[in-house]
């Protein structure tokens, strides 16, 4: 006997739905579950106070330190090196056998797992370079691990500017290097920083490439030179090793909510960008 | 004369990503192919015994079981990323999809030591109390993947259905077919080469996951031989490792890194290879 056809379309759209409905749930269940359990820990103190006894009391502020460090880093080495690469891309070259070269190196180093940029991180930055543990290893690390967003969202945006722009410009007689910095990239540059923005956000959480470049000391860092813990390495601390429970939620409240409001935020940018183009 | 100085540094810029690239198959390599060639290739990838600090290098069990929870992962993990983004793409109104798509999108950037621990203190004790065995398992570890990679897969697979040219359905629509079966019979199938490359990168992400699957697969090292065997993969071995390495047992975890590299470059390489066959 076969089912009626619009029956089992009812059966399975209400199936599918329903997986649907779950996965989104999955989603708010994990949210709701470590806002519940780690917004309570939050306080000024908690925020503004350095950790005490390997985070057992006290609070993340040389954690959060670190953290911003490291970004800093890893965003001041790879925002050049993908938004060259974008421009070149996108303005001074024809789609061959070079761009699909780039274009590959770009996808195969967004595939490459953490693990693995950590490992090459401590073999060349830790121990051939001799910096050790330290904020630069992890930073130039992680850089490694952005490159590919910022390169993909860069190019995006300077395509998605008009044509021509650039027509204008050039038959004014600007040159193209002034074209591309007065023009082209001042009408990119929100959908430039909303890449920037995504790759923070893709590094906050980041763990297994700076355990192994940045090391995990808590204290507060003085210099680009030394080990630093940043607040998802310093949950996992603390959460596997038992040191204190209360202290892993708050840890982890803050780092959900970084992340949330970071990806909202980028997303409302986008949004707001792309009615503006079309 | 700048603006050619200007094209030639966008030039190297350009090569940044292929060149990091290059710079970790070069020093991943250098530290892992000695220790390999010392044990010789057989007894590396074919011997399950592992005891680095006593010269035996057999990384079998390891290779076992991250094959193990990545098939556990996809299993799990693709019906339901395909479910989302069959509901996404093609039941969903419009003004919906815009709100779920990136809520899913969200659903990837929650770091992976919240989703570990999350599986630690939630889903390993319900497997403990209503399956047995110790709870840190094969089954967790694939749980918890099934969820991380559900994103990527669904981003994807939305994509290539939304490809999927309107004229096939209206096609299949004005020859009476249901919506269903239209979606069934002709756009996932014209749809399929795009799915597949999901579903790869899919497993390039599951078997790259460190540090969630430290936390919830229990890290004993044997070739498992149920769904509730505690499983130690490639990832988590060098993660678990590192810290206290040294001589040929720091360079026999390259030697480990190096062969998940392969497994990932091989990987990013089929879905390439998918995506530009259409």
């Amino acid at each position: 006997m076969r089912l009626n056809p619009i029956l089992s379309q009812k059966i399975i759209k209400t199936l599918l739905w329903i997986l649907t409905g779950s996965t989104i749930g999955i989603l708010f269940f994990i949210i709701i579950y470590i806002f519940i359990k780690g917004l309570p820990q939050l306080s000024w103190t908690f925020l503004s106070t350095n950790p005490v006894d390997m985070g057992r009391s006290g609070g993340i502020l040389a954690t959060i330190v670190s953290t911003v460090y490291l970004i800093g880093i890893a965003l001041f080495f790879a925002t050049p090196l993908g938004l060259g690469t974008a421009i070149y891309l996108t303005e001074y070259t024809r789609e061959g056998l070079i761009t699909k070269i780039i274009r590959f190196g770009t996808e195969s180093l967004a595939g490459i797992p953490s693990i693995i940029l950590g490992l090459f991180g401590f073999a060349i930055f830790v121990i051939a370079f001799g910096w050790g543990w330290s904020l630069l290893s992890g930073g130039l690390t992680l850089s490694a691990m952005l490159l590919p967003t910022i390169i993909r969202t860069s190019e995006e945006s300077i395509l998605s500017v008009p044509q021509e722009y650039r027509e204008v410009a050039f038959s004014l007689g600007v040159g193209k290097w002034k074209t591309i910095t007065r023009v082209v990239l001042p009408a990119a540059l929100p959908g430039i920083v909303t890449g920037i923005v995504l790759s923070i956000a893709r590094s906050v959480g980041e763990t297994a490439v700076i355990i192994f470049t940045a090391g995990s000391s808590l204290r507060f860092p003085s210099s680009i030179f030394e080990s630093g813990r940043t607040l998802a390495v310093h949950f996992y601390i603390l959460a596997r090793e038992g040191i204190s429970m209360p202290m892993a939620y708050g840890t982890a409240a803050i780092l959900v909510l970084l992340i949330l409001i970071i990806n909202i935020s980028a997303y409302m940018t986008m949004r707001f960008l792309m009615k503006r183009y079309s | 004369m700048k603006e050619k100085i200007i094209e030639k540094i966008l030039t190297l810029l350009a090569f940044s990503a292929i060149g990091v690239l290059l710079l970790i198959t070069v020093f991943i390599f250098k530290e892992g192919l000695p220790v390999i060639l010392k044990a010789g290739i057989k007894d590396f990838l074919f011997s399950a015994k592992w005891a680095p600090t006593k010269g035996h290098f057999g990384i079998l069990a390891m290779i076992i079981s991250s094959l193990a929870v990545t098939f556990g992962s996809i299993v799990m993990g693709v019906p339901l990323a395909l479910a989302c983004a069959v509901t996404l793409a093609e039941f969903c109104p419009p003004r919906l999809l815009v709100f779920l798509k990136p809520t899913i999108e969200l659903l990837a950037g929650i770091p992976s030591v919240v989703f570990g621990f999350l599986g630690v203190i939630l889903l390993v004790p319900i497997i403990r109390e209503y399956l047995g065995g110790p709870g840190l398992s094969l089954l967790a570890a694939s749980i918890i993947l099934a969820i991380m990679i559900l994103p990527t897969i669904t981003s994807i697979s939305i994509d290539a259905i939304q490809a999927v040219p309107l004229l096939y359905k209206e096609g299949a629509l004005a020859m009476g077919a249901t919506h269903w079966q239209a979606i069934w019979l002709v756009i996932l199938p014209a749809a399929r080469s795009g799915v597949v490359t999901a579903i790869i990168l899919g497993m390039a992400r599951a078997i790259g996951e460190t540090m969630a699957v430290i936390m919830v697969a229990g890290n004993a090292l044997k070739i498992p031989s149920s769904l509730l065997d505690p499983v130690r993969t490639l990832t988590s071995t060098i993660a678990l490792e590192m810290g206290y390495s040294a001589g040929d047992h720091r360079t026999a975890l390259f030697a480990a890194g190096m062969i998940l590299f392969i497994f990932i470059m091989a990987l990013t390489i089929l879905a390439n290879l998918l995506m530009r066959k259409k």
